[in-house]
């Protein structure tokens, strides 16, 4: 279990989680205190040491040169690549000599990899804590647009922090995985990406469970930072109004700011009105209710943009908003109302919102991790068997137990008898395949179940049961219900199987549907018909004697027609009803039988007593 | 060979056997997407048992029929046996239920649950 385990990261430019799949679905990995979510903040200590996560963040306030985030915008980059984002990054970018980046922590020199390794390790020794066991594999997603070197940047990052990864995945892919819509044939599934400091939007494809990227397309300085900020311009232009145009905010003011804006803004996805509290030295304090309304009239520009962006992706895409069939909603920025209802209105249809959208790519990666693993496929794809599975009956017809096209896993079990008095011992012959006559299938092996003690025919009970695994392994045991003696194959009935196989099994059980059909209803006819002529033998001997002349003749007559329609006909309902004709003519000697069986249980009733 | 001389015709529900597939498929928790699967398989003395089960895709040479707001799949070989048949639900506790009402069954045991054509 230990080899085949892997994690699923969402290594994120403002958050960073993971998740694994338990038996109940993909789960994220949580903290004592129920946090899931890793802000992707590194922060240094004069001391040398080294904090991740929320202590990190709250480190920023106090020192923030010494507080690295947003690392994820530097990884497989050029000094050339982020310009654009230096002047957003408080702590110092500096190109290495063979043009990569490093960056400077009061005298060290990290590059990117090494930044998001030390996340990578936070969040991987959280999971080994939270679920007890080391863990040395893991999927890492990334946006749909990162390039090879950003992808490969990832990769060594994990590598760094002691992972074996075992995919990147795009994070639109894994946020579609985590809704289950690898499972839609041919459909188009948009993803909207509005995360702390990027947006992005995927216009995907999906057909057989493989997805393809039709388009990206976003800003990756374009997040929910920047509806923070609109929030901390509005108040900062409203203290200096107040307070006096020359204040001044140093970096920890503008850092509580930040917090302020940003609690204010998560307030106002569900309340109408935030309230926002600032202490600004000396007495004085700036006090603020903000709306929601004026957060929308100040944010919507911001919104506007992702739309736009949006519609780009589709026209790349070649695609009309009405062509996209399902919208995944992805990133915290998804939470605001406002949000919501303008991509809501551009596709014209509700997006998918259920999943928590901060967890939701981790739990995808979680999936993906799983699909890779091979395990418990069953909890994420409803998966079939090719073609149907069954044992040899009495006469060379195929017993179905699983049926072709069931969904797996499955478990199917039937009783089976013997047919010669003091049989001890029955071959079982595994089948697979779509015809109905035994030789016309494919055999999967066979075994022996022995040491059944000696009874007359028909009376031991062979429990047959076929158990087919999410892996396509399948168990057939079969277990004498008197004594308990059991035996038991194990078949990886996938194995060895091509598709044109399983093709031509099928088409010509198609062919062949109808005699095939006839020809197994004849061979199950003619066993019935001895077992019923044996049983009818045998009752005549014991009880003979309480039938009629008349009885009698037609039992005889109805007997002989029977035996002669057996060998003779290929009818199978001509059979059937000399079978029927027999079974009826034997009437008066069955009730004898069972009258004599009540007699002895319930001291002499008749049967029409009852 | 049947197959092509017979017109095939919808595999349909009853209003009260659509609402308790709907029920269990809900109750399992399926996806949206979720199918009957609705087949035969050969042998017993009537010839054929009714076999059901559930789907998440069709296979490629599936019939699908939609009734009563339930996808219904089939595939070719069953279809033979079942073109036209009626998929009753009874809540009845002895007898109770899926019923097959087959127009290709020329007998039908009490119980509904094999038949020969």
């Amino acid at each position: 279990m230990d080899e085949t385990f892997i994690l699923g990261i969402d290594l994120g430019t403002t958050n960073s989680l993971a998740a694994w799949l338990t038996q109940d679905g993909p789960e994220v990995i949580r903290d004592a205190g129920g946090g899931a979510l890793v802000p992707s903040v590194v922060a240094f200590s004069p001391d040398g040491s080294v904090t991740v996560g929320a202590p990190a963040r709250a480190h920023a306030v106090e020192n923030p040169l010494a507080t690295v985030y947003s690392v994820k915008r530097l990884m497989g980059r050029g000094i050339g690549d982020i310009r654009g984002d230096m002047t957003f990054l408080p702590y110092a970018v500096e190109p290495a000599d063979d043009g990569t980046i490093r960056v400077n922590v009061q005298g060290r020199r990290f590059s990117p990899q090494e930044l998001s390794a030390i996340i990578l390790r936070d969040v991987k020794s959280r999971a080994e804590a939270a679920l007890d066991r080391s863990i040395t594999q893991a999927v890492i997603t990334v946006p749909a647009y990162f390039d090879d070197a950003q992808r490969q940047a990832t990769r060594d990052a994990g590598r760094i922090a002691g992972l074996d990864v075992k995919r990147i995945v795009n994070e639109p892919t894994a946020a579609a995985l985590a809704y289950g819509l690898d499972r839609k044939e041919d459909a188009r599934i948009a993803v909207y990406d509005f995360g702390g400091g990027t947006f992005d939007v995927s216009i995907l494809s999906v057909a057989g469970g493989v997805f393809q990227v039709l388009s990206t397309n976003g800003d990756t300085q374009l997040g929910g930072d920047d509806l923070d900020r609109e929030l901390i311009d509005l108040i900062t232009s409203e203290i200096r109004e107040e307070f006096g145009q020359e204040l001044s905010f140093p970096p920890a003011t503008r850092q509580a700011l930040r917090a302020f804006a940003e609690a204010a803004k998560i307030r106002l996805s569900e309340f109408d009105s935030a309230t926002v509290e600032v202490a600004l030295g000396k007495g004085r304090t700036f006090r603020r209710t903000i709306t929601r309304r004026e957060f929308e009239q100040r944010a919507g520009r911001w919104v506007e943009h992702t739309i736009e962006h949006c519609r780009r992706a589709l026209a790349d895409a070649a695609l009309q908003p009405g062509d996209v069939d399902e919208v995944v909603m992805v990133g915290g920025s998804t939470r605001i109302p406002l949000v919501q209802k303008r991509v809501g209105e551009l596709f014209g249809r509700t997006p998918y919102t259920a999943i928590n959208p901060d967890e939701v790519v981790a739990l995808g990666a979680a999936v993906q991790a799983v699909i890779l693993a091979g395990t418990h496929r069953d909890t994420l794809l409803l998966d079939v068997t090719p073609l149907s599975l069954g044992i040899e009956t009495l006469g060379g017809a195929m017993g179905k137990l699983i049926m072709r096209n069931t969904t797996i896993p499955c478990q199917a079990a039937e009783d089976f008898t013997t047919y010669v008095d003091g049989q001890t011992s029955v071959d079982i012959h595994v089948l697979q395949g779509e015809r109905e006559l035994a030789k016309d299938c494919r055999s999967l092996g066979k075994f022996q179940l022995r040491d059944i003690p000696p009874m007359p025919a028909s009376m031991p009970r062979i429990h047959v049961t076929f158990l087919l695994d999410a892996n396509g392994i399948l168990n057939v045991s079969a277990r004498e219900q008197r004594s308990g003696q059991e035996a038991s194959v194990q078949i990886t009935a996938a194995r060895g199987l091509s598709k044109e196989q399983v093709d031509t099994m099928v088409n010509e059980s198609y062919v062949h549907a109808v005699e095939d059909m006839t020809a197994h209803r004849l061979i199950d006819l003619r066993n019935e018909s001895a077992r019923i002529l044996g049983a009818i033998e045998k009752a005549l001997h014991r009880a003979g004697d309480v039938m009629s002349d008349a009885q009698r003749r037609l039992l005889d007559s109805a007997v002989n027609t029977l035996r002669e329609k057996m060998d003779g006909c290929d009818d199978p309902d001509e059979l059937y009803a000399a079978m029927a004709a027999a079974n009826d003519a034997a009437d008066p000697l069955t009730r004898a039988q069972l009258d004599e069986v009540i007699r002895k249980t319930a001291k002499g009733k008749k049967l029409d007593d009852f | 060979m049947g197959r092509e001389r017979k017109r095939k015709m919808a595999i349909t529900l009853t209003e009260r056997a659509a609402e308790k597939i709907k029920q269990l498929f809900a109750q399992h928790k399926l996806p949206e997407s979720a199918a009957l699967r609705v087949g035969v398989k050969g042998g017993g003395c009537s010839g054929f048992n009714y076999t059901l089960d559930v789907t998440d895709s069709p296979a490629e040479d599936d019939e699908v029929f939609e009734s009563c707001g339930v996808r219904i799949v089939c595939d070719p070989k069953s279809l033979l046996y079942l073109s036209g048949t009626e998929i009753d639900f009874d809540e009845e506790l002895l007898k109770g239920g899926f019923k097959f009402n087959n127009p290709n069954a020329s007998r039908s045991c009490g119980c509904g649950a094999s038949f020969s054509t």
